[in-house]
């Protein structure tokens, strides 16, 4: 089609860009002008290698998963790219984290812009989840082959409760220390394992500067690389178990019961 | 180089491909009558599409309403009511009625418990409508229906926490309706439909949600019940 003599300047470009040996060094395949080619879009591609070559149509349709799963991830992206952004700006200390923030507002480009939409971004992630566990259950997505899958989704719900909760202390204002306070004390009335457990998180027996830097090192490395690990393992195996489950089907049950 | 026809029955020509199935294999081996598409360009343009969509309402949200940020964190001034972020509210509205124990520990714990069975509670996989046909059956079931939620409704009215126990009335009152529901009437032939784990986890999204709105918006100083417009209650 780019030969076509009627070609505009943009598309002859492009054809002569497609066509240069570094070009074709990147990416190996044509055009996605057929299905071998658009298969290996997909196959040839680390970023979009978690999907297979097909899927089922009836898979696309907006109620068929609401996209509430989509919309979580959406906002992970989001969040590790404004949490990077930020954390140029930040240092995990009393009282310059605080500080940090208050400059992001008023000294920072767009730094208000940055930090408000990694705090919405952070609640909508939490509804996401909730919004996607829902609609999982009410659709009964978690029967076999998808049981455990169910079960990693529980234990990605946890890591999100977590990776947001322990961002809330960051800015290190009142908000963020009572509402850590609160939540770290609600763990001491665990029996045996409670108090040990709360010092371990705060490196202290309250919140203090040491809790700051232990928040912030689970906010930004160990959390986001777990909750990397899991969003993986989930999606990998919703495609190990043939694709994202709509709506029950009874017509279908027959063939669930052997 | 001639073409071998994909019809010919030669089987050195054209191999046949044999597949033993059992049955307890993956669905997508069973279900073979569905029409599929290439992943490029349809599911992966429509995913792009997502995320253009999230990031564009976000950053609306984003332009027009500011984070909260209060004072400097100060130990020594607590402010009144102190509360944890939204989605903990209904665990600490919890603790306005039972010991931090139960509320921090236990119930949480529970409710992560049960989240996890889910998939592995028989009941949970081959559960149908709630009310068998038969009179006999029928009659079991109301009596496990009713024995079960007044139990639950008299725990929770024994530590006094009604936004349990009024969710769980309600859950109790809509499964008797669904119980003399006709087929033709359309919201309670709907619930005639609903299956116990249906009931079950609806019980449980209805009383999370009750409790997390009631600790978010109708919480005030010293945990009393305040209206939202006498509060602050971004957080």
């Amino acid at each position: 089609m780019s030969d076509a003599p009627t070609a505009s300047l943009s598309g002859q470009a492009w054809a002569w860009l497609r066509a240069t040996a570094v070009w074709r060094s990147i990416v190996r395949h044509g055009v996605a002008d057929s299905n071998r080619n658009r298969s290996l879009v997909v196959f040839e591609s680390i970023f979009l290698h978690l999907h297979p070559i097909k899927v089922r149509e009836r898979s696309l349709k907006f109620t068929h998963t609401f996209w509430a799963g989509g919309i979580t991830l959406c906002c992970t992206f989001i969040l590790v790219a404004t949490g990077v952004l930020l954390m140029f700006y930040y240092h995990p200390s009393v009282p310059q984290a605080y500080l940090d923030i208050r400059e992001l507002q008023f000294v920072v480009d767009n730094g208000v812009f940055y930090r408000n939409l990694h705090r919405w971004a952070a609640h909508l992630m939490v509804f996401g989840a909730i919004a996607h566990m829902l609609r999982v259950f009410y659709h009964r997505a978690y029967r076999p082959p998808r049981q455990f899958n169910w079960v990693v989704g529980v234990v990605l719900m946890l890591i999100t409760l977590l990776l947001s909760y322990t961002g809330y202390l960051l800015p290190w204002d009142q908000l963020a220390f009572w509402g850590v306070s609160v939540g770290t004390n609600m763990a001491k009335a665990a029996p045996l394992i409670g108090k040990p457990l709360r010092f371990l998180l705060l490196g202290g027996n309250i919140v203090s500067e040491n809790a700051l830097l232990r928040f912030y090192v689970l906010h930004c490395v160990v959390l986001p690389v777990v909750l990397l690990l899991f969003v993986s393992v989930h999606i990998w195996r919703v495609r190990k178990d043939g694709g994202v489950q709509g709506p029950h089907d009874p017509s279908q049950d027959e063939e669930e019961k052997p | 180089m001639t073409m071998v026809p994909v019809e010919s029955s030669d089987p050195i020509l054209v191999p046949r491909r044999v597949a033993l199935v059992r049955p307890d294999t993956r669905p997508l081996v069973r279900r073979t009558q569905e029409k599929f598409v290439m992943t490029f360009p349809h599911l992966i343009v429509r995913e792009i599409i997502l995320f253009q969509i999230v990031v564009i309402v976000l950053s609306v949200i984003a332009l027009l309403f500011n984070a909260p940020l209060e004072g400097i964190a100060n130990p020594l001034e607590t402010p009144n009511p102190s509360k944890a972020p939204w989605y903990f509210l209904g665990l600490q509205e919890l603790l306005h009625y039972f010991p931090p124990v139960v509320a921090g520990v236990v119930l949480p714990g529970l409710v992560v418990a049960c989240l996890v069975v889910i998939p592995y509670a028989n009941i949970n996989l081959t559960a149908g409508p709630l009310w068998p046909a038969e009179p006999d059956r029928a009659r079991r079931t109301a009596l496990g229906v009713g024995g079960a939620s007044a139990f639950v409704a008299l725990l929770f009215a024994a530590f006094q926490c009604w936004p349990v126990v009024v969710p769980t009335v309600g859950i109790a009152a809509a499964m008797f309706m669904a119980r003399s529901a006709r087929p033709e009437d359309r919201v309670r032939g709907f619930l005639r439909e609903v299956t116990l784990p249906e009931w079950i986890f609806t019980w449980f999204v209805l009383v999370a949600t009750i409790l997390t709105v009631l600790g978010t918006f109708f919480r005030g100083p010293g945990w009393s019940l305040v209206w939202p417009w006498n509060m602050n209650v971004l957080g």
